[in-house]
């Protein structure tokens, strides 16, 4: 049987990306989100709602970027040295963050609160440099002869500090949401006031990335405003701007769930779009999915993993979520 | 690329696999310790293996926590510093890392929550599963990078294609290349030894303050048993494994026993300086014969000198000597305390011996010196190479300034040792802790560790928990 194997796993990567995007969204959103408020046992919640996942959402990232390593390895070897220093800050903010989760408890109360500034600036820094990544990459990088070939402050423009705003409110909104579904009493509607704020600022960022980003490249122009791919692109903000209503109502409406589905698939709509803007490519403009591919060999070859253990893997994942179901009590603990 | 672009990337990789495999080093053995942990406390219904592996899982959540983000950075290492060897060589090295990810991080990360917080939630049965399949994660983890490092020592079962690049032609041979079975036995037996050295250090350091303390005492002879029964296999498998990069890497085994000329019969140096630039190890104590018989396992074996190979491809002989010499003595003074340990158990004096204790005190950090030793051995013992005998480390790296190398080097320097130095301290202050019944360790109440104001079950008394209001 012949197999598309590149386009299987530019699918794949995708998928991870995604699942990475989301799963670390919300934690790291609950971090950006920690300076809202000043009560400790309020963080102490935040925090706890997080705890026994977090770890999981992280492996995400590195089965991204190990798996652009593995079957992209082209595009991995140019992309990284673009992004250069946004990768290292984004290390560095979720070295922050990560050992605040253990190192909160572990200090005392007089050192508590630098923790919490670590997980704090930890998270949105990180945020901020993953914001920076996707907007150099959509930008375009420097390819000559199958090496980066600019300069290491390239990525430093405009466009990618915007992106990088624009990712913290999204990760703010998923934060604030997952915490409407996970807390109750006044906890709770304090992040629901926070997830309508961050909706706001969202929605605004959505709006400016989409009219900035066709002027980037005439690729993307072509895509969104000329017929025919005008008619599976358009969907995309109709989709967008209903399930934005969806969210409000749902705000306004005091559910507990539905927040953050909408905010979910804000993210994916957001995601699909991005996606009809960069595809065939993975890395923009420079090599497409099949000229930045490892021989079939190596991508059949992990494909059998994958297609095995992925599945295993959302089953136990989705299983811990299941053990660590229901609201957060200040009383329980994690008994 | 300039040679100072290539030197400081090649630090800044040092510096965050070492720090990174303290973590790891010390959380594969300890993974096991609870799951034995456990398996006994359901077994026997003793609530001191219970006491004991709560005492521990505290530690292991805390040095997991930083194993995860100091292994992160090593993720993206390969493409911000040495993007060139990350093109080369991604096809077949790639692959094996994704099956880590796939077989080892999700199925650690989406169990140690339910072993850290779960008890409660799944019950024992469940719960003791989710210890062990932590455990076995951790190994598997093991298993695939240490594929790819021996991979990196000695290649196999590759092709090059048009571009460049190596390209896989037999998965298997390429998985079990010729140093890997070696490798991985050596690491995983250095991990277990980490392990029972921190272990015995610990129950020593409880045993002296109170040695009826019991579950300082299940510590203390658990960690003894390890040391007498595993430092030996661990000589016997350093012993296969040097005999193996002596086939395979004979430059390297000229540099760790710091012989420039070929000879047979070959003394073996104890101590010296190989001087690169004179051309001689100098200031030498040797034994005569020794070298070959170790390295032959005869009287007159020739054993490689340096000056057999072109002076470009020889590794930086003084640290490679140096560091295998320290890797080695820590080993023989492993052995010393696994006998007196044995002497003394069979003395019946295991737990008043308190000079065994205080020796196993000192003792405590020596498996970290050791693989942090025995991995510069074999690391710059592969040197001047990525891929031994194909790619050179300086075609290896990324078109990235000397500047920023230098920049995020500073940083990782300063984070590590800010952030890594706090959480090191931290867990010296849970292992000063005790660990006996008497200081209030709750029945049924798991121990709260990663982030859920952990340990809360071993210090009921701190008003400062605030989830406690």
């Amino acid at each position: 049987m012949i197999l598309d194997y590149p386009l299987i796993w530019g699918f794949l990567i995708a998928v991870a990306i995604f699942a990475y995007v989301i799963l670390d969204g919300f934690d790291l959103g609950i971090g950006i989100l920690y300076p809202t408020t000043k009560d400790a046992d309020e963080r102490t919640l935040m925090m706890n709602s997080v705890a026994p996942v977090w770890d999981g959402n992280e492996t995400w990232l590195v089965l991204g970027g190990g798996g652009l390593f593995a079957v992209f390895p082209l595009a991995y070897s140019v992309i990284m040295p673009a992004v250069y220093a946004p990768i290292i800050g984004m290390l560095i903010g979720l070295i922050f963050r990560g050992v605040a989760f253990e190192f909160r408890f572990k200090s005392s109360v007089e050192r508590r609160p630098f923790w919490d500034i670590s997980f704090f600036a930890g998270s949105i820094v990180a945020a901020f440099c993953q914001g920076l990544v996707l907007g150099t990459l959509v930008q375009g990088i420097d390819v000559v002869d199958r090496t980066y070939a600019g300069g290491w402050w390239d990525w430093l423009t405009p466009f990618s500090v915007m992106t990088g705003f624009a990712v913290i409110a999204g990760y703010a909104l998923l934060g604030a949401t997952w915490l409407v579904m996970k807390l109750e009493g006044v906890p709770q509607a304090h992040f629901r006031r926070v997830s309508k704020y961050a909706a706001l600022i969202l929605i605004g960022f959505l709006l400016l990335v989409s009219m900035w980003m066709p002027f980037i490249n005439e690729s993307i122009m072509e895509k969104w405003f000329s017929f025919p791919y005008l008619l599976y692109t358009f969907p995309v903000p109709l989709l967008v701007a209903v399930t934005t209503l969806v969210l409000w109502r749902a705000l306004m409406n005091d559910a507990d769930y539905t927040p953050f589905l909408a905010s979910l698939v804000i993210f994916l709509l957001t995601y699909v779009g991005l996606g009809i803007n960069i595809f065939p490519y993975v890395v923009p403009n420079v090599y497409t999915l099949w000229e930045a591919a490892a021989p079939d060999s190596s991508l059949k070859f992990l494909l059998v993993g994958a297609v095995i253990l992925i599945p295993m893997i959302l089953a136990y994942t989705a299983y811990a979520y299941y053990v660590f179901r229901g609201k957060i009590k200040s009383t329980e603990g994690y008994h | 690329m300039d040679s100072l672009a290539v030197d400081l990337a090649r630090f800044q990789f040092a510096f965050t696999i070492a720090f990174h495999i303290i973590f790891p080093a010390f959380t594969i053995g300890l993974a096991s310790f609870l799951a034995v942990l456990e398996g006994l406390w359901l077994w026997t219904g003793r609530d001191v293996y219970l006491r004991v592996f709560k005492f521990w899982i505290v530690i292991f959540a805390l040095s997991f926590a930083m194993g995860v983000v100091s292994g992160i950075v090593m993720a993206y290492q390969f493409g911000t510093n040495w993007s060139a060897f990350a093109d080369k060589t991604g096809s077949v090295i790639g692959p094996l890392m994704g099956y880590e990810v796939l077989t080892a991080f999700f199925l650690e990360a989406g169990f140690l929550g339910i072993m850290l917080f779960g008890m409660n939630r799944v019950g024992k049965k469940l719960h003791f599963f989710a210890t062990v399949v932590v455990a076995i994660g951790t190994a598997l983890s093991a298993f695939w990078i240490l594929s790819v490092n021996s991979w990196m020592q000695t290649p196999a079962g590759y092709a090059m294609n048009d571009v460049g690049q190596f390209v896989p032609a037999d998965w298997w041979e390429i998985i079990f290349n010729p140093s890997f079975p070696y490798r991985l036995v050596h690491m995983v037996l250095a991990a277990y030894l980490t392990t029972a050295f921190v272990v015995g250090a610990v129950g020593a350091y409880h045993l002296l303050k109170n040695r009826f303390n019991a579950a300082a005492q299940v510590m203390f002879s658990m960690a003894m048993w390890m040391m007498i029964v595993v430092t030996p296999i661990q000589m016997l498998a350093g012993d296969y494994h040097g005999l193996n990069t002596l086939e395979h890497q004979p430059a390297k085994i000229a540099a760790m026993e710091g012989h420039f000329d070929s000879q047979g019969p070959a003394p073996l140096i104890l101590f010296g300086w190989p001087d690169t630039e004179a051309g001689e190890t100098k200031y030498k104590i040797e034994v005569p014969y020794l070298s070959s018989i170790i390295l032959t396992h005869s009287l007159d074996g020739v054993v490689p000198g340096l000056n057999e190979f072109p002076r470009e491809d020889w590794p930086p002989a003084a640290i490679v000597f140096v560091s295998f010499r320290i890797m080695v003595g820590i080993g023989v003074l492993m052995l010393l305390v696994g006998v007196w340990g044995l002497w003394s158990r069979i003395r019946g004096r295991l737990y008043e011996s308190e000079w065994l204790q205080r020796a196993s005190i000192v003792m405590g950090p020596a498996g970290f010196v050791a693989v942090i030793a025995g991995w510069t051995t074999t690391e710059v013992g592969r040197q001047p190479y990525t891929v031994y005998g194909l790619l050179r480390t300086s075609e290896s790296v990324s078109p990235v300034e000397a500047p920023a190398v230098w920049a995020s080097l500073v940083i990782f320097v300063a984070v590590y040792c800010i952030v890594f130095g706090v959480g090191i301290f931290y867990i010296f202050r849970s292992m000063a802790k005790s660990p006996d019944a008497s200081q209030g360790v709750e029945e049924g109440v798991p121990v709260r560790t990663a982030g859920i104001t952990p340990a809360q079950a071993l210090q009921p008394h701190e008003g400062d928990r605030s989830h406690d209001s």
